[in-house]
């Protein structure tokens, strides 16, 4: 659906330049929901603004389905930016505009007539949960209804694919966690492809299939949601991906284990998919002779399945711990040793 | 009692002056309008890194405006006595003064549009391009109605400035309450019409500034 051939992007500013996004290749599949992660000034939001024309790439080719949004100009590229529309990290809603005539705004400059503009703003206000709040005004919303006026409004000329640009970052947890479901719903319901940026591995666990990690303007990794879960490659994913699993209060509880029992083994065991279902720390307590404390444990419930990780200390027999870790890799979980350093 | 108090003061005189007075700040308010937001919206869409950014353009206007803002009123009045005179073929009486009013007050009100655009949300802006909006689409649908209380606000100032300048214009024989308080009042030494003259140039003012802020209050939805 949507490809991108060594993009790069590059700004002049006097003697200096700055090199946004670097030789990015991306493919991204029709009714997916594409996740691009990264820190702030990693080049992610010059990447996605590539994709609707607001900013062109200095070389490389950008085509959405059959169009090359690299090459068009003028009234072509705007009548392309009807299929490709986008929601905003602080909404950018018109505040002297109520909430039906925000909506309304894409489709007065698609030229679409009043009687149909009604009945579709009508439609969008349902879609999108807002009913009874046609005629407020941006400032008398909340932060979450602000953002669903924008969604709607980023479907008004019902596009093929929507951008989010840290559509939720300006969100609290609750609130991101709804518009979370609702792009979910519309992507399932509507079939559009979603492209989002954001710097929380929350937001990509929760509703991604597929990510792109981004460091210094390259895409360092890519891969299926639950993959890099799993096994992450290169450093920054490590640590984004640890945003979820490992909380400050676990590598806070791991170094007071280890001052308190110098003899354990801590490990770490990371399971996927069915193995979070099935009963593997009752087997092996069972089974082997060693003393089993749980540190610290977690779920995350990804698009492609859960995803989970336990720290355990096993303390006893050394021989014994061996065979139990052995156990555990014979069980098809992933276990690693944290060293006592 | 108010014949003993104010006795030079004719109402009738009085009436038609403040007439004069409203009609050339009315008028003059109307062009300056016109042109200044002509102007500020130019100004704004050349400037670097706008949509129509164009150097040339952007630094001749903005040097115009610049210009014309600085010269006194009083003396940019002089400077076009030929010009009003070769226009108008008259430089005296109240549609005389109205062309220095608006080519005084203009670029002064050109310069709050700019600011006033320059206050909007950029990302309100980029929103609205992302959507496949015309220049012209963001012009009138985004980045007029998006200003417009601080358009309304600026107007109202160039309004009341411009009471000010018909005052002044006053002095050269323009008409209005300005001439009156002036040849009537001070040449002539009778201080009641010049008190009188004030009073009535103020309840203009207060006006002016009344009706802007009810227009202000109601068009800003923030």
């Amino acid at each position: 659906m949507i490809q991108l051939r060594n993009v790069n992007k590059r700004y002049d500013k006097g003697l200096n330049h700055i090199t946004a996004v670097d030789d990015v290749s991306l493919n991204i599949a029709e009714s997916e929901i594409f996740g691009i992660i990264g820190y702030s000034g990693a080049g992610k939001s010059t990447l996605i603004r590539l994709l609707n024309g607001l900013e062109a790439p200095t070389s490389g080719d950008i085509s959405i389905g059959e169009l090359e949004i690299s090459s068009i100009t003028g009234e072509e590229l705007r009548r392309a930016r009807q299929k490709v529309s986008m929601i905003f990290q602080h909404f950018n809603l018109l505040w002297s505009r109520t909430v039906k005539d925000n909506i309304a705004f894409p489709l007065e400059i698609a030229g679409v007539p009043k009687e149909e503009r009604n009945q579709k703003v009508m439609e969008l206000i349902q879609l999108v949960g807002l009913t009874g709040r046609e005629d407020a005004y941006p400032s008398e919303l909340s932060g979450g209804q602000k953002q669903r006026v924008g969604i709607a409004r980023a479907l008004a000329n019902d596009p093929e694919v929507l951008l989010c640009d840290e559509a939720t970052s300006a969100l609290d947890p609750e609130t991101t966690d709804a518009i979370l479901d609702l792009l979910t719903d519309i992507n399932e319901r509507l079939g559009l492809t979603i492209v989002l940026i954001t710097h929380e591995m929350h937001v990509i666990r929760k509703i991604c299939h597929r990510v792109a990690v981004m460091e210094a303007g390259q895409v360092v990794e890519t891969g299926n949601v639950l993959e890099l879960f799993q096994s992450p490659q290169e450093p920054i994913t490590k640590r984004f991906v640890s945003q979820l699993t490992e909380p400050i209060e676990a590598k806070q509880a791991i170094k007071h284990l280890k001052e308190e029992y110098p003899t354990g083994t801590l490990i770490k065991l990371i399971f996927v998919g069915e193995r979070t279902e099935q009963p593997v720390l009752a087997n092996l307590i069972r089974q082997f002779d060693v003393e089993v404390n749980i540190v610290q444990g977690n779920i995350s419930h990804t698009h492609g399945g859960a995803y989970g990780t336990l720290i355990l200390q096993l303390d006893g027999d050394a021989a014994m711990i061996q065979q139990a870790i052995q156990f555990l890799h014979d069980e098809d979980v992933q276990t690693e040793v944290i060293d006592n350093d | 009692m108010i014949e003993n108090l104010l006795p030079h003061v004719d109402w009738l005189i009085m009436w038609n002056k403040t007439l004069e007075t409203i009609y050339m700040t009315l008028v003059s308010t109307f062009f300056t309008f016109v042109i200044g937001l002509a102007l500020g919206v130019a100004l704004f869409l050349t400037a670097p890194g706008q949509l129509w950014a164009n150097k040339v353009f952007y630094t001749v206007t903005n040097a115009f405006v610049n210009i014309f803002r600085s010269i006194p009123f009083i003396i940019l009045i002089i400077l076009l006595i030929p010009i009003t005179s070769m226009v108008l073929g008259s430089i005296r009486g109240p549609n005389a003064a109205l062309p220095a009013l608006v080519i005084g007050a203009a670029p002064f009100y050109a310069r709050m549009v700019l600011i006033a655009l320059q206050e909007i949300d950029k990302g309100v802006i980029e929103a609205a391009k992302s959507m496949g909006a015309k220049t012209k689409t963001i012009i009138f649908k985004v980045l007029l109605p998006e200003s417009m209380p601080a358009l309304i606000s600026g107007i109202t100032v160039t309004a009341i400035a411009l009471v000010g300048y018909t005052a002044m214009a006053g002095i050269i024989g323009a008409g209005g309450l300005g001439t009156l308080a002036f040849q009537d009042g001070f040449q002539r030494n009778r201080g009641d019409v010049t008190f009188v003259s004030t009073i009535l140039i103020l309840i203009v003012v207060f006006a002016i500034q009344f009706i802007g802020d009810r227009l202000v209050t109601k068009a800003d939805k923030r």
